[in-house]
């Protein structure tokens, strides 16, 4: 048997699980010996990604998604609803396996929660009347499929036509048309002179990336769209992808093109599955045109192809070095920062990895122009942004602003009342209080990568704090210790504070935590993780002093009557 | 390695020091007698794994992994400044409570590199609560056992183990807190005695267990009396005063045993001659010494042995917080539990059911005990501190009488101490 390439091991056991509902130990060791690897090295990898399992997950597996903002419109509810309608606690399946019933992390329908996905199709804005309606469809026969809702895009602001830049009408392969105008060193020049930043949250500048990877040695070179948007809140790039796949398509053959590479690969989210069929025909079509393939349309004998790869799992996977190593068919492990993936990237060779949003704007420098772009923005944020704005507002989804606007403005757009705090770029990023209405969406002031959640004066602090911090914890790879160990004792003291044990020294304890997090922690996601819990103490002291009690010499935390319950119950039958 | 390379200087807490192009700061800092710790470093490992973290140092004020660093022209590295000793520590403290680590009942104990890292940075007893988290034990590889209750996750064992073929034997599995190590039995059964033995030296903690290993004597291992850091702290005092009786009140002091096996006690007896001076200055009210058993009058000091196992203990402990001004946790036991803390990571039922009714000598009267005059058992061993304020620890099993003396002398009457190295430890 001809061993398999190792980049294939997770769409392999994605066909596997499939095929069965879960991956049974004969699927481990097929996988195993199919690849030439170790079961345990298998089962390693499935380890790390929550979609897969090792234990059935039912005829249909149900996700509801455990974000804030499902929390905040009816979490419980329609958890509970799921419960009583198919008979399987969360975590579990029912006794007669037909359904599994599983919490997940964001899964980028924030404009219309509380969401879930069940066989992996979208269903939105759920009620325990619509739960009950789901289930018993599929009692009838049914298929998630039939029963899911389509998810329309809102585009809710855009601004004036020649001032918008990515949700303006497209037109199939003008940037293709364009770029033949342009040698591989002009396109980078003309991405640098745009002044195009990193879309994905990091903001690192494009051209840039692009050059390096350019100048970087070899023949073979690839590049990667991070389509795993798992920052809680944003779906912007989902966005894009419902409704610009071509556009997303040309701006990765644009970077192909600059940078000479041949193949281009989208890391797509397990959670957005279904918008794969929309994105395979997209590819197929443009394979159709001849602007993918061996030969593209007007480039002479440049070839690209791109493949989708789908994710598994772990919010990690969107940090671009996690994302290789996922890509390679292995944990999502993040690697070092001592060497750039554009010089040794996906299989050690020189790779791009941009987000969604950067291509499509990459695209439309290459369709409008440079000077189009640069007039638009801030000096150090040229151009336009997505925003997938969410949580107690009237108008949630999709907005498109010139940077630049003040978050007023934007809190006004959007029909925000009564408003408290806002989340902005998601858990890993900032907690603003309305009182900073007059700072400015920009790289000059909030960097905002593409989440917005707002929440008004009845949502509680701590609960935001708590599901943060859980998050983290939960999706923490485990590789270094600040972030997992330190993110379970973060919670931990969240969670001290709201029942109401926490000591008055616990707050400077929380804020030397963090600071120890973030300081020590490999990458990104430790680095950012305690940011909101320090900000909110930061810039809502009073609320933390409401949650102490009297340093007493007693620790308020362990019950006498809670450490014997076990005990009087094995002992007497009763609590 | 970096031999051959041009010398570059580089700029450590401020003194200039010469070294070569490209080597690695925690080699040049050890050189240079500056300890930065580490746990996941090998020189041979190349990049280094970069996984512990202990070893943070700040670069341009940036703060970065020490073993992630290469010596290069003009460099500026900070290395022992209270934040970073701090931080340090602090990922320290963190391995310490994230796993189960019983220091005295572990084979590793006196080799092993986080203990010693513990004594370096003087941790007494980490700033957060222990987790004492639910894992497994293998026995089942040929060689080896893995002690999962102290593993942590440094991947050495991961990506340095191989079989003759080049066939990794360790995988990690899960992830975040859940990440644990798995041993491939297969490839695991191919390593002859030497490379089994090597993956034991590899591990820094005691989870890499050979089975036919023998444990080596208490007093003469690794770090029994040289530290890591291979610097040892001032032996004595700058000045122990005399303290004479005439000069000062009689303090009173109370000790106690809770959940302990009274070796503490018998090491506060083992102060010798000590014991005859601090008589002259103290007195003692409820101790297991004078047989008093309900405090008759208010105390300076009360010393602690054992944590909390069951209702009473807490009762006699929270009595002794309201009667003592300073309350000290002796020994291992009332700072993490310990040895009777070895069932904190089962569901108490699981033990008791274990202990009294499916041991092999039950019979059909076999039942939980039970009774309004007995104790009620806790559903886990509570170290003392996380039932009422400690002011104080003193680590060890049991601690030195000595060290106990010193701590105490110090507590009353503010005398200057010092504790060499060979005292401060856990087991
Ligand atoms: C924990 C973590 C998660 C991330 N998730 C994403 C993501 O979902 N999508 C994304 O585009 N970038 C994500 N990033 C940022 C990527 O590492 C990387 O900076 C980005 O993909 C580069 O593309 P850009 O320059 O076009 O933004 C994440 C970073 C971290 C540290
Ligand atoms: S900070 Fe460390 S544990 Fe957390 S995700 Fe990054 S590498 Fe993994
Ligand atoms: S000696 Fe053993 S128990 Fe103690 S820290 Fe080391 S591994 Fe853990
Ligand atoms: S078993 Fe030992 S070497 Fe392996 S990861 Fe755990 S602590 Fe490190
Ligand atoms: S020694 Fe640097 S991270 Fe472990």
């Amino acid at each position: 048997m001809k061993i398999k390439e190792r980049t294939y091991l997770l769409d392999r056991l994605w066909e596997l699980q499939n095929a069965r509902g879960y991956l049974g130990d004969a699927d481990i060791l097929q996988a195993a010996a199919e690849f030439g690897i170790s079961p345990v090295d298998v089962e390693g990898v499935t380890g790390f990604y929550h979609f897969f399992h090792r234990q059935p997950t039912g005829k249909y597996t149900i996700y509801l998604n455990n974000s804030i903002l499902s929390w905040f419109h009816g979490f419980d509810r329609v958890k509970a609803a799921f419960e009583k309608e198919t008979g399987a606690a969360i975590g579990g399946t029912d006794p007669t396996g037909t359904f599994g019933f599983f919490e997940t992390s964001c899964i980028g329908l924030s404009d219309r929660e509380p969401a879930a996905l069940i066989n992996f199709h979208p269903f939105t804005k759920l009620t325990p009347q619509k739960v009950k309606r789901i289930i018993n469809g599929l009692k009838d026969g049914k298929s998630p499929a039939e029963l899911a809702d389509t998810v329309e895009e809102k585009v809710q602001y855009k601004p004036e036509e020649d001032k918008t830049i990515l949700l303006r009408d497209f037109e199939p392969g003008k940037a293709i048309e364009k770029l033949k105008e342009y040698s591989p060193d002009q396109v980078v020049d003309m991405i640098k002179e745009a002044g195009l930043s990193g879309r994905g949250g990091a903001f690192f500048p494009t051209g840039m990336k692009w050059e390096f990877a350019r100048k970087a040695k070899g023949t073979v070179k690839y590049i990667v769209c991070n389509a795993d948007e798992g920052e809680p809140g944003t779906f912007k790039d989902r966005a894009l992808l419902n409704l610009l796949p071509g556009l997303l398509i040309e701006g990765m053959i644009v970077a192909g093109y600059a940078v000479g590479a041949t193949e281009g690969i989208i890391y797509l989210r397990a959670e957005y599955t279904w918008l794969l069929p929309k994105l395979n025909a997209a590819l197929q079509d443009y394979r159709q045109k001849g602007y993918l393939g061996q030969s593209i349309k007007g480039l002479g004998k440049y070839k690209f192809d791109i493949r989708v790869q789908l994710g598994a799992g772990a919010y990690i996977c969107g940090e671009e070095t996690a994302l290789l190593e996922s890509l390679e068919g292995k944990r999502g492990e993040p690697r070092l920062k001592n060497v750039f993936p554009t010089d040794k990237g996906f299989l050690g060779k020189p790779t791009v990895i941009n987000n969604v949003e950067t291509f499509c704007a990459a695209a439309r420098i290459i369709e409008l122009g440079v000077e189009k772009f640069k007039g638009l923005g801030t000096e150090k944020s040229t151009g336009t942004k997505l925003l997938s704005i969410a949580g107690d507002c009237k108008r949630p989804g999709l907005y498109e602003i010139e940077w630049g606007i003040r978050l007023g403005e934007l809190l006004d757009l959007c029909g925000a009342e009564d408003t408290k705090y806002i989340q902005m770029s998601g858990p890993s990023g900032e907690l603003i209080s309305v009182e900073e209405r007059e700072r400015v969406i920009s790289l000059e002031d909030i960097r905002c990568g593409g989440s917005v959640m707002i929440f008004n004066k009845q949502r509680d602090l701590f609960t935001i704090l708590q599901n943060f911090s859980r998050f983290f914890t939960y999706e923490s790879c485990g590789l270094c210790t600040p972030c997992r160990a330190g993110n379970p004792q973060l919670l931990h003291m969240i969670e001290r504070m709201m029942q109401g044990k926490a000591a008055p020294g616990d707050v400077e304890k929380a804020l030397q935590w963090s600071a120890i997090v973030k300081h020590n922690s490999r990458c990104g996601l430790g680095q950012t993780a305690p940011n909101s819990l320090e900000q909110a103490i930061q810039k809502f002291p009073h609320l933390f002093k409401k949650k102490l009690v009297r340093d007493d010499n007693f620790n308020r935390e362990f019950s006498l009557e809670k450490a014997t319950e076990a005990y009087n119950i094995l002992t007497h039958g009763k609590g | 390695m970096a031999k051959g390379k041009k010398e570059v200087t580089i700029i450590l807490d401020g003194k200039s020091i010469k070294c070569r192009e490209g080597e690695n700061l925690l080699k040049v800092a050890q050189a240079n007698e500056v300890f930065i710790p580490a746990l996941c470093y090998f020189d041979h490992v190349d990049p280094p794994l970069g996984t512990c973290r202990v070893c943070t140092v700040k670069v341009k004020g940036k703060y970065t992994a020490g073993c992630q660093v290469n010596a290069k022209e003009g460099l500026e590295v900070e290395v022992m400044t209270p934040e970073l000793l701090d931080h340090r520590k602090a990922v320290v403290e963190m391995l310490f409570t994230e796993g189960n680590h019983i220091c005295p009942l572990c084979e590793k104990s006196g080799k092993c590199v986080l203990q010693a890292l513990g004594y370096e940075m003087g941790m007494e007893t980490p700033r957060f609560p222990y987790t004492f988290p639910n894992r497994v034990i293998d026995y089942k590889p040929k060689h080896i056992i893995m002690e999962n209750h102290r593993c942590i996750q440094c991947k050495r064992c991961v990506e340095d183990v191989f079989t003759d073929e080049g066939k990794p034997v360790f995988y990690f599995q899960q992830r975040g807190k859940e990440t644990f190590v798995a041993v491939d039995y297969e490839q695991e059964a191919k390593l002859s005695y030497e490379q089994a033995h090597r993956a034991m030296e590899i591990c820094p903690v005691g989870t890499i267990l050979l089975k036919e290993d023998t444990v080596e004597t208490p007093g003469f291992r690794k770090y029994d009396k040289v530290p890591i850091s291979e610097k040892l702290p001032e032996k004595e005092a700058k000045h122990q005063q005399e303290i004479s009786p005439a000069e000062v009140k009689k303090k009173v002091v109370a000790t106690v045993s809770l959940a302990g096996c009274f070796g503490c006690h018998m090491s506060m007896l083992d102060m010798d001659l000590n014991l005859l001076d601090l008589i002259e200055v103290v007195s003692f009210n409820r101790s297991p010494f004078t047989d008093i058993k309900e405090f008759t009058q208010r105390c300076d000091v009360g010393l602690i042995e054992g944590g909390c196992c069951s209702d009473e203990n807490v009762e006699v402990l929270r009595k002794f917080r309201e009667s003592c001004d300073i309350l000290v946790s002796v020994g291992a036991c009332a700072i993490n539990g310990n040895l009777p803390a070895l069932r904190n990571w089962m569901p108490l039922e699981q033990t008791l059911r274990e202990a009294y009714l499916e041991t092999p000598t039950i019979d059909t009267t076999a039942l939980i005990p039970h009774h309004e005059d007995l104790p009620k058992i806790l559903d886990k061993v509570y170290p003392c501190h996380e039932v009422v304020k400690i002011d104080y620890f003193i680590p060890g099993c049991p601690p030195g009488g000595d060290h106990i003396y010193k701590v105490v002398q110090n507590l009353l009457f503010g005398t200057d101490f010092k504790v060499p190295y060979e005292e401060f430890k856990y087991d």
